[in-house]
């Protein structure tokens, strides 16, 4: 374990990674009708990730989120297809959304429209991708002398 | 019903997402590919016959009315390259797993390749300019994970640079929108049709028409802007070389085709002039450099120049014989193309070498291979009565009509040329003297190449044999390019 | 505004070729972000700068803002993101196995 100061920054991360996660989560469902969406919500999820990946070590962040981003990013494409698929079914053209208002158990009454769906396969993408790409670089001097044997 | 028209872009969407959930279990994906590659295929052809009987079909994406909303439009010519697009993937994905090492084919290649077929086939279903950027965009990304399958030293190195010009003509062409927006007011390609025929500004036009027309050429490859594509197709696999040199240049030269037919033909006397110089360089210097180069891979590469400079020659003339050969050289070109990259190879495993040199003999272990090569190499140069034969005839009819002589005489002597370029390829690597050192073993994995090679010869022999039953529909693509009236009431009053 | 706008976007597009003509790789991958930002900017300043309520959601409203540019815009914003993260990804990894970021380094030649 490395000993470096970096106690202010392990204190604010504690603090700031969840209010990112909190604040993507509300840009998140924000997403249809204002600004915000699956995309910057995605990015800002990622961001607080990245920013607990460079605060705890990539070791200790793997086992506290043992996700495969890959697969993250897969099942969020699937999603985001389906989601246009879905009007198929009721004989409407690719992509129709609707949305309805319902009463919640916390959230009280609540606009939700199917276009979250294909938010949420956004959200899951951008995730997955962000992490993919940042950890394929970040980890790759692991690699290294696997790949120089193997050339 | 209009549903119809989205389904070919969503099929290989679907294949892409599938495969990705199981990049390791390599029989697995490679039968799921193949299954969608046959659905893909089937359902092609049955749009291709629904749109043939029925008229245009045309899907609003979300319900919004066309000028709102984004219309994706299965026309003629759409589900024409459509159906050939889904041949040359069943093709693909039977020649794949004997030429990737599966190393490459585990990272994500079915992934890749469908995403990319669903991006060429929204390119050429989109009815929305900038709708078309964007699956430029899907098929480019997915372009970018193939041309670094299993990247070596040159590969990424030529890769990048790929990438890097891409993304410049990318931005470009987001720039050529911005700039057709502020001056016509939308993006539909419909609407953008009616609006330039009331609009004033003939000059600004024309020049966005060249900016667009600057866009396109970077990636169908028109003279002076093709220096990136022959060292970019040489170092992938020959599989990704094939989807790339049969789909991707095509792309390109299919949005000029439909840009400069649909929506600026306002002033042909200029823009179309620039054509005919630049397809008459275009179809020269492709063709040397297939002369300049010992490359077997090269060679085949630098052919697909000439062959954009042949179809860019039938929209110069703009004339219905001009746009009929065209049409014709597109479909032709696309399978002759894949069938020749793929034989190629076979080619280079059977002689352990791309380098002509090196070769020589070939005929006495793989006279099959030869005499395939022989004939993709006359099917490729027009040779009566293979299917080039009539492209070519249909635009030297069209160019002698409008008496442009010299047009006439750059095509007869590309012609010559591209023959020559060819039939070095099948005298040196298959006559004359064996070779020392060929490597031994590969009899079947050569096979197993040549199948999916043959059934595109096959496929291609017919579209020229068989111009009797192909030539009437190449027609009415032609009229509905020329008429214009057709395409546009079909997608803003329905 | 819309006059600055254009003299904000047409700097970017200078400062952008600058940096793709330069040899190193990370400053060819800078032009192209600020390649894509020109083109953003000037995409959004095409579509008439002004504030608007959003249309379409309400009935008969008058002063609405262009959605179109913005959604274009968008769309193309997470295209640029997706294509430059690959550039990075591609870019290193050129890096490490050329061992070389320097374009010169790079050319191609026949013998290969």
């Amino acid at each position: 374990m490395k000993n470096y100061n970096d106690l202010i920054l392990r204190t604010m991360t504690q603090l700031i990674a969840f209010i990112l996660l909190g604040f993507s989560v509300y840009l998140f469902f924000a997403g249809h009708n204002s600004p915000g969406g699956g995309f910057i919500g995605g990015l800002m999820t990622a961001a607080a990730f990245i920013l607990m990946y460079i605060t705890y070590g990539f070791d200790n962040m793997s086992k506290v989120l043992p996700i495969n981003f890959r697969a993250v990013l897969t099942i969020g494409l699937l999603v985001a297809t389906l989601s246009g698929i879905g009007a198929f079914v009721f004989g409407e053209p690719f992509l129709t959304q609707t949305f309805g208002y319902f009463n919640l158990p916390i959230m009280g009454e609540t606009e939700l429209a199917t276009a979250m769906i294909f938010d949420l396969g956004v959200y899951l993408t951008v995730v997955g991708v962000t992490m993919t790409i940042i950890l394929t670089i970040a980890t790759d001097q692991k690699e290294d002398s696997q790949e120089q044997a193997g050339m | 019903m209009s549903n119809l028209a989205v389904l070919p872009i969503v099929i290989p969407l679907i294949a892409s997402v599938i495969s990705a959930f199981i990049p390791k279990k390599l029989g697995l994906s490679r039968f799921i590919a193949k299954l969608f590659a046959i659905i893909f295929l089937v359902y092609a052809g049955y749009l291709a016959w629904v749109v043939f009987t029925d008229g245009i079909i045309v899907m609003q994406a979300s319900g919004w009315a066309a000028p709102f909303g984004i219309s994706i439009v299965a026309d003629y010519l759409s589900v024409t390259l459509v159906l050939i697009t889904s041949i040359l993937t069943t093709a693909a994905v039977f020649y794949a797993p004997s030429s990737l090492s599966q190393l490459q084919e585990s990272y994500y290649f079915y992934t890749f390749m469908f995403l990319m077929i669903s991006g060429v086939v929204g390119a050429f279903l989109t009815g929305d300019l900038f709708n078309l950027f964007v699956f430029f965009e899907v098929l480019l990304m997915a372009s970018y994970g193939l041309i670094v399958l299993g990247g070596g030293k040159v590969q990424l190195r030529e890769s990048l640079k790929y990438v890097l010009f891409n993304v410049f003509s990318s931005m470009l062409f987001v720039t050529t929108i911005g700039f057709i927006y502020a001056s016509v007011g939308t993006v539909n390609m419909a609407h953008l049709a009616e609006r330039i025929q009331e609009a004033e500004q003939a000059g600004i036009l024309t020049g966005l028409a060249v900016l667009l027309f600057f866009v396109f050429a970077i990636k169908a490859a028109i003279f002076p802007l093709y220096y990136w594509l022959p060292n970019s197709y040489i170092v992938p696999n020959p599989v990704v070389s094939a989807l790339f040199g049969a789909l991707l240049t095509k792309v390109g030269i299919y949005s000029i085709l439909r840009v400069f037919t649909l929506i600026f033909n306002h002033d042909i006397g200029i823009t179309h002039e620039i054509f005919t110089w630049l397809a008459i360089f275009t179809m020269l210097f492709g063709v040397i450099g297939a002369l300049s180069t010992q490359n077997v891979k090269l060679i085949v590469t630098y052919n697909i120049i000439p062959a954009i400079g042949f179809i860019l020659m039938g929209i110069s003339l703009y004339s219905s014989a001009g746009i009929e050969g065209s049409v014709y050289y597109l479909v032709h070109d696309m399978i002759i193309k894949a069938a020749l990259f793929f034989l190629v190879g076979a080619l280079v495993v059977a002689a352990g070498t791309d380098d002509l040199r090196k070769m020589g003999g070939l005929i006495t272990r793989y006279p099959v291979l030869g005499w395939l090569f022989f004939i993709g190499s006359l099917v490729l140069a027009g040779v009566p009565p293979f299917s080039g034969f009539i492209g070519k005839i249909l635009l030297l009819r069209g160019s002698l009509e409008q008496e442009e002589i010299l047009l006439t005489v750059a095509a007869l002597i590309t012609s010559l040329l591209i023959l020559y370029s060819m039939i070095r390829i099948f005298v040196r690597g298959f006559w004359g003297d064996t070779v020392e050192g060929l490597p031994e073993g590969q009899n079947k994995k050569v096979r197993h190449l040549t199948i999916p090679a043959a059934v595109l010869l096959a496929i291609s022999i017919f579209i020229g044999i068989g111009a009797e039953f192909i030539y009437p529909h190449v027609e009415t693509i032609a009229n509905m390019l020329l008429d214009r009236a057709e395409y546009i009431n079909a997608v803003l009053r329905e | 505004m819309e006059i600055l706008m254009a003299i904000l976007a047409s700097i970017l597009f200078a400062t952008a070729i600058y940096n793709l003509l330069q040899k190193q790789f990370l400053r060819i991958i800078i032009g192209t972000v600020l390649l894509s930002h020109a083109a953003h900017l000037f995409l959004l300043t095409m579509g008439k700068l002004k504030r608007g309520n959003p249309p379409v959601l309400v009935e008969g409203v008058t002063n609405y803002a262009d959605p179109l540019p913005q959604a274009l815009i968008l769309t193309s914003i997470v295209i640029s993101f997706g294509v430059t993260s690959f550039l990075l990804v591609l870019a290193y990894r050129t890096y490490t196995l050329n061992k070389s970021d320097n374009m010169d380094e790079l050319r191609g030649s026949s013998d290969e």
